[in-house]
């Protein structure tokens, strides 16, 4: 009898199998459909930038976990493959290779280390680096390859043609034939960053991440919810100067954000009434930059707003409290 | 069926069964040589022994009387001379003072009837009963230990309506409920009459979940023509054995939280099948709880077994009968995987709550290695009683007590969902124990000034 071996522990005795890489590797695995997307409506140079974007991502997080904070290295637990994964998805494909790696070491440095590492970074390591860059690089991270074109054509956003148009006073209805048709708009055949152009892809990963039960519809379907009816209502007050809510939900980052931004874990609510606040307001503040503010897409602001209140929101939004 | 089996709405995991026992026969376990009887197998005041040292006693003979109304007496399980008193580890790891009886034969006291004859008239009066059940000794045998006849009495102000049976088994591995409802069908829904009776109400549902679905073919065909008794199947959902659960899903009403709530505020009585089963002994065969069913179990075990055990049969014994301890055990648990206790020796006397023993191999017994919080938000999504698991945890670590109670620690039952969830291994319950104990201590202080 090997009794000196006996383990003596608290309950519980058994585990479910979940663990941080299991999670991390299946929204690894739902981004890949968007990739796919992504490096056939912009070619090749997709995937470097998304290549170049994780290595950098994944290296920051080894060199100032094994040498800055000298802590047991986790680079590889999946969290710093998706960040350096969204980061590229938020970038036009024809960005130079060093500002990639610019925004690789501003996610993980900044964005996500400064803080403590996974868990306790306040706002989307991503979307931290994506507006970095954007503010810094304006030139370069607003000229969009043309999809399907040959090296070096440009392309303006489906939201950025609105945006110019409807600022210069033409009508909405007008502008429609520059753009590319509903359906073109879904499978992903418009100008844009690398991972947002294809709904279609982007919501087969939504289907996967809920079937493997990584996350749950609430803060996804509360933001493109909101989205959808928000500019509804715009639009059936004035069809002249909005378009119509069809059209917002497909094109910019809408789907990317709600998927797969603002359902990351450790920068969204904790409980299903949080979430579902949250993605209202993220939705609202998405639609207010678009059609009011001066740049032509809100989401990535949006998310890191809302950011901002998650613990005002986990302060305030409990769950049920049985029998009370 | 078309209709959704019903279970309670809120959070709630679901483990994998493992019933590797659920097809074995209950068998009578040996006697013991010594046996060990607790003073103290109840929630509530320890029972004074009424014994010494080197006298002679029967099995079923009362050998510690009933020290207050929230107490019972205890009975020798076993024939034969008193050893001593003495401290013995109890399944909580600590040691608990005991009488030891040493075996002798196998001779019980007069006026008890061990014959298999099953008496399903029932005679006694209320009040008849209640004493009986005091009398014998009887506590909820599901784990919790209460004296079952407080549950039988409806206090002052308070009027019950329905009496809800236990028989879910929610605990992976543990099988004793269901070989009892199988081979004791009969006895044990007698036992729920006489419960129906003492209470003075003619509702019972008894709830069982899908897994053991010949459990409730069997008794829904033994109840077919008594409107009184209704088996209802539940979803297998963990923890559904807990009284909040249970009474959630069978009659959806929510138990106020603890410490002042209880069943009877929504006019629920809760008990365990093996207690209706123990109740009916009681009254139809004036027999006490001397015995009960105890699951040994494991991947590893050669027979894993439901044996029916004398209180105070060292555990080592039944282990013994179902094989032996298996080469590489790493560790053994008192009770379900979920919220068993791991205990670290064999030489544990069965008492009046020993549902069963699961014994794991060493893989299985370690803890993984716990990393940083990604705040996922599952221990929050699980918890069925919605508390906030993650944020407990860190409120017990910085001591932040008050803060705690406002989050309604005391409320936590430890079922473990939380810990069994987490992607993290992080030892949530652990924490939330430590500072639900210190809660409870600054309530206690409080009251007190």
């Amino acid at each position: 009898m090997s009794k000196d071996r006996l383990t003596i522990s608290l309950s519980p005795h058994t585990y479910s199998g979940f663990s941080i890489e299991k999670m991390m590797y299946g929204v690894v695995i739902a981004l890949l459909p968007a990739l796919a997307a992504g490096i056939y409506v912009f070619g090749f140079s997709a995937l470097l930038i998304t290549l170049v974007a994780v290595v950098s991502c994944v290296a920051c997080e080894f060199l100032i976990q094994k040498y800055l904070l000298k802590v047991p290295v986790r680079a590889l637990d999946g969290s710093a493959i998706i960040t350096g994964m969204l980061l590229a998805f938020n970038l036009p494909s024809n960005l130079p290779l060093w500002i990639v790696v610019v925004g690789g070491i501003v996610a993980i440095g900044i964005g996500k280390m400064s803080f403590g590492g996974l868990g306790n970074n306040p706002f989307n390591p991503a979307l931290v680096a994506r507006v970095f860059l954007l503010i810094s690089f304006p030139v370069q991270m607003t000229s969009w390859p043309k999809p399907f074109a040959v090296d070096g054509v440009t392309a303006a956003t489906p939201l950025g043609i609105l945006k110019e148009g409807v600022g210069a006073g033409t009508r909405v209805a007008a502008l429609m034939p520059e753009m590319p048709s509903y359906m073109e708009l879904f499978l992903g055949k418009m100008g844009g960053c690398i991972g947002e152009v294809s709904a279609c892809a982007l919501l087969i990963g939504f289907v996967y991440l809920l079937w493997r039960k990584v996350i749950t519809w609430h803060i996804p379907a509360a933001m493109v919810g909101t989205v959808f009816a928000f500019t509804g209502i715009l639009w059936l007050a004035d069809p002249v100067k909005y378009a119509d809510p069809v059209f917002h939900i497909l094109t910019g980052g809408v789907m990317l954000g709600a998927i797969f931004m603002a359902t990351d874990y450790v920068t969204s609510p904790m409980t299903k009434k949080g979430m579902v606040i949250y993605g209202v307001l993220i939705g609202v503040l998405t639609v207010l930059i678009r059609t009011f503010g001066a740049y032509p897409e809100g989401v990535s602001f949006a998310i890191l707003i809302m950011n901002a209140f998650v613990p005002l929101i986990n302060r305030f939004c409990k769950p049920h409290r049985f029998g009370e | 069926m078309t209709k959704r089996t019903k279970t309670f709405p809120q959070g709630g995991i679901h483990p994998k069964d493992t019933k590797l026992s659920a097809d074995r026969p209950i068998e009578q376990a040996a006697l013991p040589e010594t046996a060990a009887i607790f003073l103290s197998q109840h929630i509530g005041a320890p029972a004074k022994p009424v014994v010494q040292a080197g006298d002679k006693v029967k099995a079923g003979q009362v050998i510690a009387e009933s020290a207050g109304f929230i107490s019972t007496h205890i009975h020798s399980s076993v024939s034969g001379t008193v050893l001593k008193f003495d401290t013995v580890m109890d399944h909580s790891g600590y040691k608990k003072s005991a009488v030891l009886i040493k075996v002798e034969g196998d001779e019980w006291l007069e006026g008890i009837d061990r014959s298999p004859e099953i008496k399903t008239e029932i005679t006694a009066t209320p009040d008849e009963i209640r004493q009986k059940v005091q009398q014998a000794g009887i506590v909820g045998l599901g784990g919790a230990t209460f004296p079952s006849h407080v549950k039988l009495g409806v206090p002052d102000g308070k009027t019950a309506e329905f009496l809800l049976i236990n028989g879910v088994e929610c605990e992976p591995y543990l099988t004793s409920d269901h070989c009892l409802m199988l081979e004791r069908g009969q006895e044990m829904l007698t036992g729920v009459r006489i419960a129906l009776k003492a209470i003075g109400i003619n509702k019972a549902m008894i709830g069982i979940e899908e897994n053991k679905p010949d459990a409730i073919a069997h008794l829904s065909d033994l109840t077919k023509d008594d409107p009184q008794i209704e088996v209802v199947p539940l979803k297998v959902w963990y923890p559904q054995g807990g009284e909040r659960q249970l009474v959630k899903a069978l009659v959806n009403r929510e138990i106020p939280p603890p410490p002042k709530g209880l069943p009877i505020d929504v006019g629920c009585v809760v008990l365990n099948v093996a207690t209706c089963f123990a109740i009916y002994e009681a009254v139809q065969k004036s027999k006490p709880l001397v015995e009960r069913v105890v699951t040994v179990t494991g991947k590893a075990v050669k027979r894993p077994s439901n044996f029916l055990a004398r209180i105070g049969t060292p555990l080592a014994q039944l282990v013994e009968a179902a094989g032996g301890l298996p080469e590489g055990t790493g560790k053994i648990v008192s009770g379900g995987p979920m919220m068993g206790k791991s205990l670290p020796t064999l030489d544990v006397p069965i008492t009046k709550g020993t549902g069963g023993i699961v014994l794991f191999p060493a893989a299985e017994s370690k803890r993984k290695e716990t990393v940083e919080c990604i705040r996922c938000g599952k221990c929050v999504s699980v918890c069925p009683l919605g508390l906030e698991p993650y944020l407990m945890m860190t409120l017990a670590d910085k001591d932040l007590l008050e803060r705690a109670e406002q989050e309604r620690i005391t409320s936590c039952c430890e079922c473990a969902c939380c810990v069994f969830i987490c992607p993290s291994n992080r030892p949530l319950l652990d924490h939330i124990r430590l500072g639900k104990t210190k809660v409870l201590n600054l309530m206690r202080a409080r009251q007190k000034t």
